[in-house]
């Protein structure tokens, strides 16, 4: 059993595999969101005219200036991409760097969209909210703080991801014939984006 | 990278879809402005649609994708359509 | 690569990697080692969960209070079932078999993400640990059943956090089990395997990983959900805040009803590769037992609702769901037919594997037939929530998965560690199992129809002698789970090495020596145009 050398198993990098790999996990994460829809649509059914009435309380502006910025972050990963396979690494880490800044500012009017609602004494359990709410306005919120708050963590995740991605850009782990790093971060980003596509009209345009 | 030789998508293709998109957000906005009782929502998630479709077609690059991929997604998203209308038909018909 | 040379000799339960000792195991990327720890994780977990079954059945021994009080048994039938379903019949056979065998029987190397899958088996121990932990630590073991009801399990005074959340680790943990399986069936088929050359084996594990993919993740933010209302108060299923607990059933069941089919359709994987090697034939009806494993998946997903017949779901949900649940029948009949076909003049070979795989069947329709007395409107509404329905599920579940589950040990113990058990101990084993389970389950049946409601820690005089008879088996059951255990272990250790191919098995993983070498094939192999998974003359 004395074996001198190490065993080292196979490099089995695989473009196709990553990207059906980092598929099929967006795929649990669609329906990790669609659990939540799922409730969103019933409560909503349940409680029409006290979901109107609370989406009165959200910021159309806030919502609609973070759902662009959101928008323009996934053509400048999507384009970083395209930088990669022409062979401008610069260019790849600076558009993946523009997008993380891009997350910031996202995560930055979040934070602000809360504080607001906070000093309005809105929060789940808040004595405001028991007293002076309706059961569907509850609910409403309730809903609001976690699927608003899930997605924010994903930004957070996805944001986690490119500083990984940059690594690689600048050590050569990621690079022309192997890409699958960056194009799954950029993968990744797009579900962050298609998910805030959804939240966007049905929290804060229906009312 | 075995064999088929990766598609790359030009800039500038992504720069139109971000135009398209935005667009649909001002557009989604605007018709959401306007009194249409239920078929509100029925709107919004109409342009919310159209809008994941440019997403998952050109930024998530579907459109280049091998069949099987673009199979997948297409029976992802038509099993959660089943889920829903199947728990809608308990809270549709409850007395 | 170019080390291979230097392991030559070396099979992959004693070559040296990178570390030593027991950190060469839980550091190891190899498929076939971490199906090994999924084995002894398992084993241990199932062990424990059987002593909570077997405390809650010397409870019942007698009525009213034996050995424990309401509360601890509330919390051992909790446990228990935290522990069986989640730790045990949902990785098994996927993580123990899957890990070792799918791989070797697709030709490849190992699986798509070596170190994903090594990381999935730390999740699993992270998860069995915080599980534990809401035992061992805080007010109390949780009492609220393994299905974590609303609105009880955010009133609940008990530790339930840790569980909720292990449960939510553990759910990750097969989910990335899943994704890795899909991407190796997809991607790592050597030359010439077509998917219409497939073992069936491999099939049902790509239906699984679907439905590991698909449905976990309902469950995952539902558990999520949970914890947030228990901590933060948010209103999502708490009746007082509007909410309607009957959306929480809803939710856990689209996920938990489909965990029947992960447990239930790599364990009639399992069956399809033993019934054709010792009938010596090929499987009957190849592709219809495909068609019915992607139908059970499918139409498996969509049946949630069974659990839910008095719940007060609309009449038109109830109708539908009960409909769908007949449906579910009939591929999981075809498979029946198709292996009592296989067997049909055949030239059987009967040797453990055999017993149990046929055992399998039995208990199988047992419990499938006794489903469909559940999945009927009006006769659920006289059973639901009595010992007919414990009965039930055991059947299926423990009867199904676990019978499949010794048989594929028992077939590719062989090879898993290049020795032969002793044949007559696993005999003797398989019999005093099988005569334990039948004594164990078969009277909750009666008492289930006679009105014995479930999940009480007493009972009515009358229902004493079914219960009686119950416990007994459960000793019987245990005892034959021991004989089997001591045998494996002591084979596994002190057995006769076996040869390549006992069983004269088609399949790849039976072509590589016994254990297999650490990169499975010395050379890629290479399926030609007659070669298939059941090719016997």
């Amino acid at each position: 059993m004395e074996h001198a050398h190490h065993v080292e198993h196979p490099d089995m990098y695989d473009e196709e595999s990553s990207k059906i790999g980092m598929w099929l996990f967006i795929f649990t994460e669609l329906l990790l969101f669609g659990a939540l829809f799922v409730v969103y649509a019933v409560y909503r059914y349940m409680n029409p005219d006290a979901f109107h009435l609370a989406a009165e309380e959200l910021n159309r502006m806030i919502g609609a200036i973070n759902t662009i910025i959101l928008l323009i972050s996934s053509m400048t990963i999507a384009m970083s991409t395209t930088a990669l396979r022409k062979g401008h690494r610069k260019l790849a880490i600076a558009l993946v760097s523009i997008t993380f800044l891009i997350g910031l500012a996202f995560l930055v009017n979040k934070y602000f969209e809360w504080g607001v609602k906070f000093s309005h004494g809105i929060w789940p359990g808040s004595e405001h909210m028991l007293n002076e709410m309706s059961q569907g306005e509850i609910l409403f919120f309730g809903l609001y703080f976690v699927m608003t708050g899930l997605h924010a963590l994903h930004i957070i995740i996805g944001m986690a991801i490119m500083v990984f991605a940059i690594r690689g850009l600048i050590n050569g782990k990621v690079q022309i014939d192997r890409p699958s790093l960056l194009d799954n971060c950029g993968l990744y980003w797009h579900l962050v984006d298609l998910i805030w596509i959804f939240l966007f009209p049905l929290f804060y345009l229906i009312h | 990278m075995s064999g088929d030789k990766p598609h790359i998508v030009p800039y500038r293709v992504y720069l139109i879809i971000l135009v398209a998109l935005i667009a649909l957000t001002l557009g989604s906005i605007w018709i959401t402005s306007i009194e249409m009782a239920e078929y509100t929502v029925a709107a919004a998630l109409l342009f919310a649609v159209v809008k994941s479709y440019l997403v998952l077609t050109y930024f998530m690059h579907l459109k280049y994708d091998k069949r099987y991929i673009k199979a997948m997604v297409g029976f992802v998203f038509a099993i959660f359509l089943v889920v829903i209308i199947i728990t809608f038909l308990d809270y549709l018909f409850r007395a | 690569m170019q080390t291979s040379s230097a392991v030559n000799g070396a099979n992959y339960l004693t070559y040296q990697g990178k570390y030593k000792g027991l950190l060469g195991w839980i550091f190891s990327t190899d498929h076939k080692r971490i199906g090994l720890l999924y084995m002894y994780s398992i084993a241990t977990m199932f062990a424990t969960g059987l002593l909570l079954g077997l405390a809650m059945k010397f409870e019942l021994l007698a009525p009213g209070k034996t050995i424990m009080e309401a509360q601890t048994y509330n919390a051992t039938f909790t446990v228990h079932g935290v522990i069986m379903i989640f730790m045990v019949v949902v990785p098994g056979l996927p993580a123990v078999f899957g890990n070792l065998m799918l791989p070797l029987m697709i030709g490849a190397k190992d699986v798509a993400f070596p170190k994903l899958n090594l990381l999935s088996w730390w999740l699993y121990v992270t998860g069995v640990f915080l599980v534990l932990a809401a035992l061992l630590f805080g007010p109390g073991a949780p009492d609220t059943g393994w299905t974590f009801y609303a609105p009880y399990s955010f009133k609940t005074g008990t530790n339930l956090l840790p569980a909720v959340f292990g449960a939510f680790v553990l759910g990750f943990s097969s989910i990335l089990t899943g994704l890795n399986f899909l991407v190796t069936i997809h991607r790592l088929r050597c030359p010439g395997l077509k998917w219409t050359k497939l073992p069936l084996f491999v099939w049902t594990l790509y239906g699984t990983a679907w439905i590991q993919l698909l449905a976990t993740p309902v469950v995952g933010i539902t558990l999520v959900l949970v914890a947030l209302e228990r901590v933060f108060g948010v209103g999502i299923f708490d009746p007082a805040l509007g909410g309607d607990p009957i959306l929480y059933q809803h939710l856990f069941w689209i996920y938990s009803h489909p965990a029947v089919y992960i447990m239930i359709l790599p364990a009639m994987g399992a069956i399809s590769e033993i019934i054709p090697t010792f009938a010596q034939k090929h499987i009957f009806g190849y592709k219809a037992i495909i068609a019915s494993t992607m139908a059970i998946a499918f139409v498996g997903y969509l049946v949630w609702g069974h659990h839910m017949f008095t719940a007060g779901m609309s009449g038109t949900a109830q109708y539908y769901f009960s409909l769908l649940t007949f449906i579910v029948a009939i591929p999981s009949a075809i498979k029946v037919f198709n292996w009592i076909s296989t067997l049909y003049k055949g030239a059987i070979n009967v040797q453990t594997p055999f017993y149990w795989a046929i055992s399998f069947i039995f208990v199988f329709m047992v419990g499938g037939l006794s489903g469909l007395v559940l999945g009927a409107l009006a006769t659920d509404v006289h059973v639901h929530d009595t010992a007919f329905v414990v009965g039930h599920f055991h059947y299926i579940v423990f009867g199904g998965t676990g019978f499949a589950f010794f048989a594929a040990m028992h077939y590719w113990f062989p090879k898993i560690f290049g020795r032969m058990y002793d044949k007559s101990w696993a005999n003797i084993g398989w019999l005093v199992f099988t005569i334990g389970f039948l004594a164990l389950y078969t009277p909750m049946f009666y008492l289930g129809i006679m009105g014995m409601p479930r999940r009480y820690y007493d009972y009515l005089e009358e229902f004493h002698g079914g219960n009686i008879l119950s416990t007994f088996g459960s000793w019987v059951l245990a005892t034959g789970f021991v004989i089997i255990v001591v045998n494996l272990i002591r084979s596994a250790r002190k057995g006769e090495p076996a040869e390549k191919n006992p069983w004269h098995s088609k399949t790849l993983e039976w072509t590589v020596s016994s254990p297999p070498p650490v990169l499975n094939f010395d050379e890629e192999p290479v399926i030609g145009e007659n070669d298939g998974p059941y090719n016997y003359k």
